[in-house]
């Protein structure tokens, strides 16, 4: 039964040449298949041709928002009641899809002491940006958010997410909010405000703009462009459209409007621009 | 056998306590769910179909809402065309619930039987059934 000294060296000496052969004949037979990905998975985005599909943008025109003395939240509103976003009391919990902002925030590389006091005065709407090459989409362990091929939506899927939170230490605009509590308990004895066309999220997921695509199935514009082209003459401050269609209203804006993208050095490609 | 008086004893005991919630619960069988279909929308229909055959839904409602809320969410796909040809959105809210509006009477009842807690309605809103909280109060 038992193993003598010389059959238990024998044993051991094969086992260890096996062990340190072992790589070596990965390395030869499948080159690469040991290695860690190193490289990012839009590595190669940078150096495509040119564009493929859509990609939904944005122009959000301040001057016309800051031309409403009463400090207009029409786009804020019809975002939240549409999407059943919960107004929470506590800033820390707070969860928001689209908000304003002052230029100092909203753009903190153009900001200087110098700069029109209207500017500094000023509050800017911003929203999810729907980059290019999001960060949040790199960094999802479980792909919850991800971008759609099919007209460049970064996208939640609510019932993948696990609420780990990479996603918002990935987003340097602090466009993701996390549900630290049930929305619904914000809503307790204002059920008759909620939405009932749409969800309200749970706790334990993160949440954020995602360009209505529920509406735009329908051929709707996302709530918060309607919403501000009901305003009539005063609104139209936002142009919603292919960013790569160069026959569209968006990038005729685009063409005719000098633009600023929020901290674009950083390469996300956002797909939400203002004019200022 | 030594010490019988108190083994057999003993043994009668365990017995009795290790069944305890067989017999307890003996003959009573929690009744059949029969899951209610008599909403307002599914009466005023003129043909009383479902998306799918009612024994398909039976056994698969629950794979096929997940197949509808990737397609949906994923892949954008949001039209469900039923064995008839007839064409449905893929919504838990708006379809199903649209028929299906006595949440309480037709989803909770095989639920509960069942012993499932499936967590739909932590974000899908369900529609309001203006007697129930009298009935469960």
């Amino acid at each position: 039964m038992g193993v003598n000294r010389r059959e238990f060296l024998k044993l051991a000496g094969c086992s260890a040449l096996f062990g340190l052969g072992g790589a070596s004949a990965f390395e030869i037979l499948r080159p690469g298949a040991l290695d860690a990905s190193a490289e990012a998975p839009h590595h190669g985005e940078a150096a495509a041709p040119a564009p493929q599909g859509k990609q939904l943008g944005m122009v959000v025109d301040v001057r016309k928002c800051m031309a409403q003395k009463d400090g207009c939240t029409a786009c804020i509103q019809a975002c939240h009641v549409t999407h059943n976003v919960p107004s929470i009391p506590n800033l820390k919990e707070e969860v928001k899809w689209i908000w304003k902002t002052p230029y100092e925030q909203a753009f903190p590389e153009q900001y200087h002491e110098f700069v029109d006091d209207q500017l500094k005065a000023g509050q800017f709407p911003i929203l999810c940006n729907h980059c290019a090459d999001p960060p949040c989409v790199r960094v999802c362990p479980t792909k919850a958010t991800f971008k759609r091929p099919e007209d460049g939506i970064v996208m939640m899927d609510m019932h993948r997410c696990i609420g780990c939170r990479f996603c918002m230490a990935g987003c340097p605009y602090g466009a993701r909010s996390f549900n630290w509590r049930d929305p619904r308990t914000y809503f307790v004895g204002k059920e008759d405000q909620m939405n009932k066309d749409y969800p309200t999220r749970t706790m334990g997921v993160v949440e954020k703009c995602t360009f209505c695509p529920e509406r735009l199935a329908k051929g709707q514009l996302p709530a918060c462009v309607e919403a501000c082209q009901k305003l009539g003459e005063k609104g139209n401050a936002l142009v919603f459209g292919d960013l790569n269609d160069p026959d569209s209203e968006i990038r005729q804006v685009l063409r005719t409007n000098k633009t600023l993208r929020r901290k674009a050095e950083l390469g996300t490609k956002p797909s939400v621009f203002f004019i200022v | 056998m030594y010490d019988e008086k108190f083994i057999i004893p003993g043994l009668v005991i365990f017995v009795g306590i290790f069944t305890f919630p067989l017999w307890v619960q003996m003959g009573k069988a929690a009744p059949v769910p029969e899951p209610k279909i008599d909403t307002p929308v599914i009466q005023a229909m003129a043909e009383k179909k479902c998306v799918q055959s009612k024994l398909y839904m039976r056994t698969d409602h629950m794979q096929m809402l997940n197949d509808w809320r990737d397609e949906v969410v994923r892949e954008a796909k949001r039209q469900f065309v039923s064995p008839e040809g007839k064409e449905y959105d893929k919504s838990l809210q708006l379809t199903c619930m649209n028929c299906h509006s006595n949440k309480k009477d037709f989803c909770d009842k095989c639920h509960n039987y069942a012993g499932v807690a499936p967590y739909c309605w932590d974000c899908h809103i369900q529609p309001q059934e203006p007697q129930a909280p009298k009935e469960t109060m």
